[in-house]
């Protein structure tokens, strides 16, 4: 099997776009990304194009735009996760040698269709009870409170620490840091989960090239990322009993990713992770083996999660700070994973990182314990 | 003070008519997998467990007790907006299942975690009721 490398990475700056297309913003990041990666429109074989609600052919239009037709496009939609499985199918064509430069783009434009937040499926046996994505989390935060201890000032701290990054990140939805005191005064959405604690409604796009060995060194940039692993896990079936603070299927994808790489969880430098909510940062972090169950709000409160902390997460301020522009969202993880390496994050950089992760997750379907769920682990 | 909670009849499908119309007699009916014994929630035509089609209809207790919830300060879908603060909560029941509804009939801010509670139903006027649960 043929390695794989991010030779390009190519972001929009996320947030309310009221006067650009989703087809506009996907074309801006996969020709970003192509200068980055020093290629030609013509050199690009194949395309993999991750939204959620941008209806049919969504790559079709913004690879158009952008200049990039005739080749195969393949849209994807995996929930939150639409557009780390387009890296994960992209990755895959070349391990398999079929294609030696491909393209993964992640594009949503939402700010225009929703105002709040998602619902479930109202044909669920369960729909009609009220239930919104913050509700699914807020029930979880409850009972990681009552398992282990943990306090709301504890999950306001992860939201500050993320909003602190974004701050530092000039693609990021939101310019200004925010203390927890701050956090504990915005309007409660569900009990605990302030507003603060919820990733916001976004639009934005990004876009990675990724290459075989053979073009990485033919093309010889001294640039190149390589993706150690790509893993992409669904939910298992739930008999009955949905599992709250544990992450099967983060902590499945995880695995195969250490397994997959030869790097353990112990050699993650830094992480970017699916925090929807405060509490999912927790859940992730501890579903992937990176702090011991129970203990990351803990921890991030004495500061361990921090740029210049242990083991720092989300420094590109995350869901929370960043923006949460659905189908883009895996794929700009990816893009901050691959600055970082390259010494590029700027005021964010955390210093000698050589090893990041990138997880997303996606979605709740009903009977399973999540739509789908992506770990990616990169190495300079 | 909080508004009563919207009573929407509810999408009903071949496979889970016998469910809602039970709820109507004021019955919650889970499924039993005859081949491996597995209580399943929500009810489907096959067993998660095992895979095999043969699943019946059991008469639940109505009786459990508070997994998790949280109280509900904001929802912009109609009927619900008007309706908070109220709780969405996963209730275990006695039969084994964590299912998936409202504690009503007390103040939001009295529900803890393990709090006994037993089933109620509001009727949709449809031929079925909405589960939900109140203090035992
Ligand atoms: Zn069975």
């Amino acid at each position: 099997m043929d390695d794989v490398y991010v030779l390009g990475a190519g972001m929009t700056p996320f947030g309310k776009h009221p006067d650009r297309t989703a087809a506009d913003l996907g074309a801006a990041a996969v020709l970003e990304a192509l200068d980055d990666a020093g290629v030609a429109l013509a050199d690009i074989e194949a395309a993999w194009v991750g939204s959620v609600f941008q209806g049919m052919a969504m790559g079709q239009r913004a690879l158009g735009d952008g200049g990039i037709s005739g080749i195969p496009i393949t849209n994807v939609e995996n929930a939150c996760s639409s557009g780390s499985t387009a890296i994960w199918d992209a990755a895959m064509s070349i391990r398999a040698g079929v294609y030696e430069v491909v393209i993964a783009l992640g594009v949503e434009h939402l700010t225009g269709q929703f105002r709040g937040a998602f619902t479930p499926d109202e044909s669920d046996i369960e729909a009609q009870r009220g239930l919104t994505m913050p509700s699914v989390y807020a029930m979880r935060a409850q009972r990681h409170f009552a398992e282990f201890g943990t306090t709301t000032e504890q999950l306001a701290a992860i939201a500050s620490k993320n909003k602190r990054n974004a701050a530092l990140n000039p693609l990021a939805q939101f310019k200004k840091p925010v203390t927890v005191e701050e956090v504990l005064a915005s309007r409660m959405i569900a009990d605990p989960l302030h507003l603060q604690e919820c990733a916001p409604v976004s639009d934005g796009a990004s876009a990675v090239v990724l290459v075989s060995k053979a073009k990485r060194d033919q093309l010889g940039r001294g640039r190149a990322i390589r993706l150690a692993a790509s893993v992409l896990k669904s939910g298992r079936k739930e008999v009955g009993l949905p599992e709250m603070t544990f992450e099967d299927l983060t902590h499945r994808a995880a695995e195969e990713a250490y397994a997959v790489s030869g790097i353990g969880p112990e050699e993650i430098r830094f992480a970017e992770v699916h925090d929807c909510f405060s509490i999912a940062e927790a859940l992730r972090v501890e579903g992937l083996g990176l702090f011991p169950r129970g203990e990351y709000p803990a921890r991030v409160v004495k500061g361990e999660a921090d740029l210049d902390g242990r083991l720092p997460v989300n420094g590109s301020g995350g869901l929370l700070g960043k923006g949460h522009p659905l189908g883009a969202t895996g794929v700009a993880q990816v893009v901050e994973v691959v600055r970082q390496l390259r010494g590029e994050a700027g005021d964010r950089q955390i210093p000698g990182a050589k090893v990041g992760l990138a997880h997303c997750r996606g979605g709740k379907a009903q009977g399973v314990e999540g739509t789908a769920c992506t770990v990616n682990i990169l190495t300079v | 003070m909080s508004g009563a909670l919207p009573v929407p009849a509810p999408a009903v499908f071949p496979e889970t008519a016998p469910f809602w119309e039970a709820t109507a007699r004021g019955k919650l009916l889970l499924s039993r997998c005859e081949d491996c014994g597995a209580v399943i929630w929500y009810p489907r035509p096959l067993c998660p467990a095992c895979g095999r089609p043969r699943v019946s209809w059991v008469e639940a207790s109505g009786r459990g007790s508070v997994y998790s919830f949280t109280v509900v300060h904001r929802n912009a879908v109609d009927g619900y907006r008007e309706a908070v603060p109220y709780v969405v909560a996963y209730v275990e029941l006695e039969e084994g299942p964590r299912v998936l509804t409202n504690i009503v009939g007390c103040d939001p801010e009295a529900v803890t975690i393990g709090m006994p509670v037993s089933a109620t139903f509001d009727d949709t006027g449809h031929g079925s009721a909405l589960f939900r649960f109140r203090p035992a």
